[in-house]
């Protein structure tokens, strides 16, 4: 089916409609700079679509929100920054555990604190992954263009049915606020993907791994549907109810993990831009990577043997694209975000000493300019 | 090709709404690329504001405006701050009802007083639309008819008869500028 005329649309808009073509029909959130948008349009796109807006009364609230009607089984999303991503954890460590499909758009604000409401960053990128305690594997998606904005939406609904787990769009104020152009695709045009529901009238264990493809994601039952079933944050057996076995809980744990982390490489996506004779690699996501994409093409125009790695999936983190690439002789790796090195810090364990990371870094509030990429690959060539 | 727009003055004329329409109608009625960055914060609430559009034939990949070909100034603040950035061989246009010196710039400086000219058609807040008609008329990046669609598609219908006039005689003035060639005056 023949998508609609292009239009222009917002980076947090291009979310509203994504999250909505892929599905979503409830939407809790406490509006914050600069994701503000995204609840704004929410209140009125919803209704009209036969969904539900709730304006909660905090951050901790809509995160508990959004977890209670994925478990009534509704698509929902919540959207925040900064010091709302912070009050979000906890529940979203609920989420991790209790195998909740949700989604959280994070539209990343300088912090630390309250920061500069306007002003873009990427220092969340650690907290997206490590925000909350216990271990917990997480999926992250980070766009840096409108009309890419729409398609992660929808990816990010998928992931978080098709593995029963939270996913988080790490967005930045850059591309929230950004108008790009944007040819919405047709109804049939792009897969949606559901949740796997338990068969009606069966014995239902709603954490029991099964046998065969995909089996280490059991089904997840909606109340409502007559399944009656517990959900705890508690570490709990295939039944749901809480456990202090470590014979129960271990495997448990184990699998809430390695169901992210064994599907790493279906999961990461990617940009490569001459990748394939690079002898300096640049290493980017969000909108510090569009900086590095001018960067890298000027560099190519003045002879240097530039390429960029641009990670739209930000966690699980690609460590395997990184080695694939690091196996050439690489002179160094230039790694821009906006922040004071947490990407570097991820790409220099990948490489394991077998080439140089320089860091280009900026946190307060100013995009990172192609010209400060420049000057560092010059640096090294 | 890779053309930056900057449209400046303060909180209130409008022009973040006329560079959202500009953006519009290049993003649905043309193949280019076209990237809209707003400046937020205090700035939007009056004091200084500003709208910047970079249209490319390919990709935008850095999304800011840093030099811009055209620039649009609509207070002596704005022109003050701005003025410098102008890319080499760029185009400034000044309202002068409000712009009343320019800087040395290394480029074409043309003057209208547009904001008088609204407030003699009946409202100064159509003056955004004469400031944007001047920019598409000198530069026929698009067309009249196209900008009108966008406006009818963004503007309540309640002021489209009155911002299309605007935009017309904008358009009209900018292609007159256009054809007395660099120099200014």
């Amino acid at each position: 089916m023949a998508g609609s005329r292009p239009r222009l649309f917002q980076g947090n808009e291009a979310c509203v409609e994504g999250a909505i073509a892929a599905g979503m029909r409830f939407f809790a959130g406490y509006p914050i700079t600069p994701s503000t948008e995204i609840a704004e349009l929410c209140s009125v796109r919803l209704p009209q679509v036969g969904g539900t807006f709730i304006q909660m009364e905090d951050e901790i609230a809509s995160m508990a929100a959004i977890c209670g009607a994925s478990l009534a089984g509704v698509k929902a999303m919540t959207a925040t920054s900064g010091p709302g991503f912070s009050l979000k954890q906890e529940n979203i460590g609920f989420a991790a555990e209790a195998e909740i499909p949700c989604v959280i758009v994070n539209v990343q604000r300088v912090g630390p604190s309250t920061g500069m409401p306007t002003s873009p960053a990427q220092g969340d990128l650690m907290q997206a992954r490590w925000g909350r305690h216990g271990d917990q594997d997480i999926v992250a998606l980070s766009p840096a263009y409108v009309e890419e904005v729409y398609f992660l939406t929808v990816e990010a609904f998928n992931i978080s049915e098709e593995l029963r787990t939270p996913v988080i769009l790490l967005m930045d104020e850059v591309v929230g606020h950004l108008r790009e152009k944007v040819t919405l695709p047709g109804p049939g045009d792009i897969v949606i993907k559901d949740r796997k529901k338990p068969a009606p009238g069966s014995r239902y264990l709603p954490y029991a791994p099964m046998e065969g493809e995909d089996g280490d994601i059991p089904p997840l039952g909606a109340f409502g549907d007559g399944f009656r079933f517990h959900v705890t944050g508690l570490t709990h057996g295939p039944d749901g109810f809480p456990t202090n076995d470590p014979g129960v809980g271990e495997p448990q744990i184990k699998r809430i993990n390695s169901k992210i982390s064994s599907r790493r490489e279906k999961l990461c996506k990617a940009e490569e831009l001459f990748t394939e004779d690079a002898d300096v690699l640049v290493v980017s996501f969000g909108s510090s990577a569009r900086s590095a994409k001018k960067a890298v093409k000027d560099l190519r125009a003045m002879g240097v043997r530039a390429g960029l790695l641009r990670l739209i999936t930000v966690w699980p983190f690609p460590d395997h694209l990184i080695q694939r690439i690091a196996a050439q002789d690489l002179k160094a790796v230039v790694v821009p975000e906006m922040n004071l090195g947490q990407l570097a810090r991820e790409v220099r364990r990948c490489l394991d000493g077998r080439a140089t990371v320089i860091g280009v870094n900026r946190v307060a509030g100013r995009l990172i300019e192609p010209a400060d990429i420049i000057r560092a690959v010059q640096g090294v060539t | 090709m890779r053309k930056e727009f900057r449209l400046a003055g303060a909180g209130g004329q409008g022009l973040i709404s006329a560079a959202i329409i500009l953006a519009e109608a290049i993003a649905s009625r043309t193949d280019l690329h076209v990237a809209q960055i707003q400046s937020y914060g205090p700035e939007s609430r009056g004091g200084s504001s500003r709208g910047d559009v970079i249209i490319s034939d390919s990709q935008v990949d850095y999304p800011e405006v840093t030099k811009p070909q055209y620039l649009l100034v609509m207070t002596q603040e704005a022109c003050s701050k701005y003025a410098k950035d102008l890319a080499p061989g760029g185009v400034l246009i000044a309202d002068s009802t409000y712009v009343k010196q320019i800087p040395p710039v290394d480029g074409t400086v043309k003057s209208y007083p547009i904001s008088e000219r609204a407030r003699e058609m009946g409202r100064e807040i159509v003056a955004n639309m004469i400031g944007l008609g001047i920019l598409a008329g000198f530069t026929g990046v698009v067309s009249p008819e196209v900008l009108e669609e966008a406006v009818m598609e963004r503007l309540s219908k309640s002021t489209w008869d009155l911002n299309k006039k605007a935009l017309r005689h904008g358009f009209d003035v900018g292609m007159k500028m256009a054809g007395e060639g660099g120099g200014g005056d």
